[in-house]
């Protein structure tokens, strides 16, 4: 058996198999399984006052009330799609920056790289909230400004990866056979340079994922991103550090969904890269 | 065995008094210019600091008065604050103010007719005591990391290991504020042992109450050791599979000279660089740490400023940040090079 071939089936036997990407996907399936649809099975609503501020749980109320006097279920129903559908958004951003400014920079082979590439480095200069903060300062807070700023901060990472890929493909012979044969500099790169590059970029997209998820609960956490009177998990928990003493649920159970889920998707991409590096890690 | 740790030590000492004397100046030449792409980076971060928060003319007297935002107000205080002049006028003012310490002024002060619209004095008192923060936590971060790290990595796949890296891979990934909301919940609703906010005010020292400065550093010590453990034991791992310490071990040489002499001062070169890494990300997650406990420090005054669209307390506090992280970077590359004399000729 060739080598490659066996290293394929280590590979998919081993992904389902790790106990990391096993658990990781179970408990990935319960945080997007509640974020997406929990607000279907909620009774209630999330922006209505049914009683005293920080009510400790009880009947009719499982999970107590908030430091409005509004159902934490309901509010914790409906506060997971936000934070998951800005993240998704904005790793797609991110890769579609990364691999564009990629493709540019490792490719052209004129000033345009290190134009590009010292434009990235300044930007890894500096903390990736910083950024986003400096962002909602100048441009206000609102989801296309939240996205756009966590794509800019992370796309860097993503454009050296595929940067330094393309260098190395660009000389092989089939892409200069596509380039003798005539075909255009696009067709080129999407036809013989982009999938031969796909492997090393793809392997941390769950880290991508994940400090999406980080950089956009955290500007809700702070309450420069989703607005009030809106459920968010991020911040469900800001909001009620104040009740903390008596419902102390309000708090715990919004940062346990988010914890979960950065871990389910941390353990996922764990076991990708332990399966993609030869299982010994 | 003995000959051969000798002849180690000869060779190295044979080759060491040359190379220091030939290696100086090409030394020097690195650490300026590593300085000068300091300054430079530094000035296109201002750039970038400054366009950012004045991408909207107007936006700021705008926003500041609120509801009491009349076309005429917001020309006023457009004028008090500078902004009927061109950006690029503005830019180079505030740059030149920076250099000489001056700050600028606070929109918002200067909004309401305070007194006092200098924002310069107010940004003594966070920044030290994120100073404080940040140092506490980082003297007792790189030991730990060095310690834990090296621990899982002798221990690599046994029960040792799976203790130190279980915890690493959850915390390590987790964001500050949920690291610590939940430390919150156990140390104080749950224990009553710790307070829950850092409730001293801007004028009064850090130390006044030492548990408040408990969860603070226990967050950002959670989150920042998870990622250097993970590396450090990496680092281990890889260098007990190189040869000379299979070697060394062939040779009879004990174990626990082998993992000190040979195999501990060889993984540390690298982990330098993961340190160095785990400081900058201090002054990242000091933002979220200080505002999770109410820390009167540089990142609460961060956020208090973005909230309240104060600009240029805004840029005052960014560049700061800036600066910290730019020197860190900087101080762990020479750092890296005085310890790995491969990188000192490569320097050239």
């Amino acid at each position: 058996m060739s080598t490659v071939t066996l290293v394929r089936r280590q590979a998919r036997s081993g992904l389902l198999h790790d106990w990391g990407v096993r658990v990781g996907g179970l408990l990935l399936a319960f945080v997007v399984f509640v974020a997406l649809f929990g607000g279907l099975l909620s009774s209630q609503s999330p922006y209505v006052t049914v009683g005293i501020p920080g009510a400790a749980p009880g009947a009719g109320h499982l999970l107590g009330l908030d430091f409005e006097g509004r159902d934490v279920l309901a509010r914790f129903l409906h506060g997971g799609s936000s934070t998951l559908v800005l993240a998704v958004t904005a790793t797609v951003l991110i890769y579609a920056l990364g691999i564009s400014v990629g493709l540019l920079a490792g490719y052209s082979r004129s000033i345009i790289d290190p134009l590009l590439m010292r434009t990235v480095d300044v930007l890894l200069s500096l903390p990736s909230l910083l950024v986003i903060l400096l962002f909602i300062t100048g441009l206000g807070s609102s989801r296309p400004v939240m996205v756009a700023a966590a794509a800019v901060v992370l796309f860097p990472g993503v454009a050296r990866i595929v940067r330094s890929a393309t260098l190395e493909v660009s000389t092989r012979g089939y892409v200069e056979a596509a380039v003798a044969r005539g075909e255009s500099t696009v067709a080129t790169l999407r036809r013989e340079v982009l999938p031969n590059i796909l492997p090393p970029i793809v392997a941390d997209m769950g880290l991508r994922f994940s400090w999406s998820i980080i950089l956009i609960a955290s500007v809700n956490f702070l309450g420069l991103g989703i607005r009030p009177p809106t459920p968010d998990w991020g911040l469900m928990i800001s909001e009620n550090l104040v009740i903390l003493p008596s419902n102390p649920l309000a708090v715990v159970a919004p940062a346990a969904m988010i914890g979960l889920l950065i871990i389910a998707v941390n353990l996922i991409s764990d076991g990708i890269m332990r399966v993609l590096s030869g299982g010994d890690r | 065995m003995t000959t051969m740790i000798g002849g180690r030590q000869v060779d190295l000492d044979a080759s060491a008094a040359p190379v220091t004397r030939s290696i100086r100046h090409p030394f020097a030449r690195f650490v300026g210019r590593r300085l000068a792409t300091g300054v430079v980076t530094l000035w296109v971060v201002s750039v970038l600091i400054f366009v950012a928060t004045n991408v909207l003319p107007g936006n700021v007297a705008e926003v500041v008065l609120g509801h009491n935002a009349t076309p005429a107000r917001i020309q006023l205080l457009d004028v008090k604050l500078g902004y009927n002049h061109p950006m690029i006028q503005r830019y180079f003012t505030w740059l030149v103010g920076i250099l000489h310490g001056d700050f600028g002024k606070s929109a918002v002060a200067v909004a309401l007719d305070q007194a006092q619209t200098s924002i310069s004095s107010t940004l003594v008192s966070p920044l030290l005591n994120s100073l404080i923060l940040a140092g506490i936590t980082a003297l007792l971060l790189v030991p730990l990391t060095l310690l834990l790290g090296a621990l899982a990595g002798i221990y690599a796949r046994r029960p040792p290991d799976y203790a130190i890296s279980t915890p690493a891979l959850v915390f390590g990934g987790l964001p500050e504020f949920v690291t610590g909301t939940l430390l919150i919940f156990i140390f104080f609703s749950v224990l009553h042992w710790l307070p829950p906010t850092s409730g001293f005010s801007p004028g009064q020292s850090p130390f006044t109450d030492v548990g408040e400065l408990v969860l603070p550093v226990l967050t950002l010590l959670g989150v920042a050791l998870g990622a250097g453990i993970r590396q450090v034991r990496a680092g281990m791992i890889e260098t007990l599979q190189r040869g000379y310490v299979q070697f060394a071990r062939l040779n009879g040489i004990p174990e626990r000279r082998v993992l000190v002499r040979y195999a501990l001062r060889n993984a540390l070169a690298p982990s330098v660089q993961i340190i160095a890494q785990n400081l900058q990300y201090l002054f990242g997650g000091i933002i979220v740490v200080e505002s999770v406990f109410d820390y009167p420090g540089i990142g609460l005054y961060l956020v208090n400023a973005v909230l309240a669209r104060d600009t240029a307390k805004v840029e005052a506090a960014a560049i700061i940040i800036a600066a910290l992280y730019t020197f860190i970077n900087i101080a762990a590359d020479f750092v890296v090079v005085l310890l790995v004399p491969k990188l000192r000729t490569a320097v050239t």
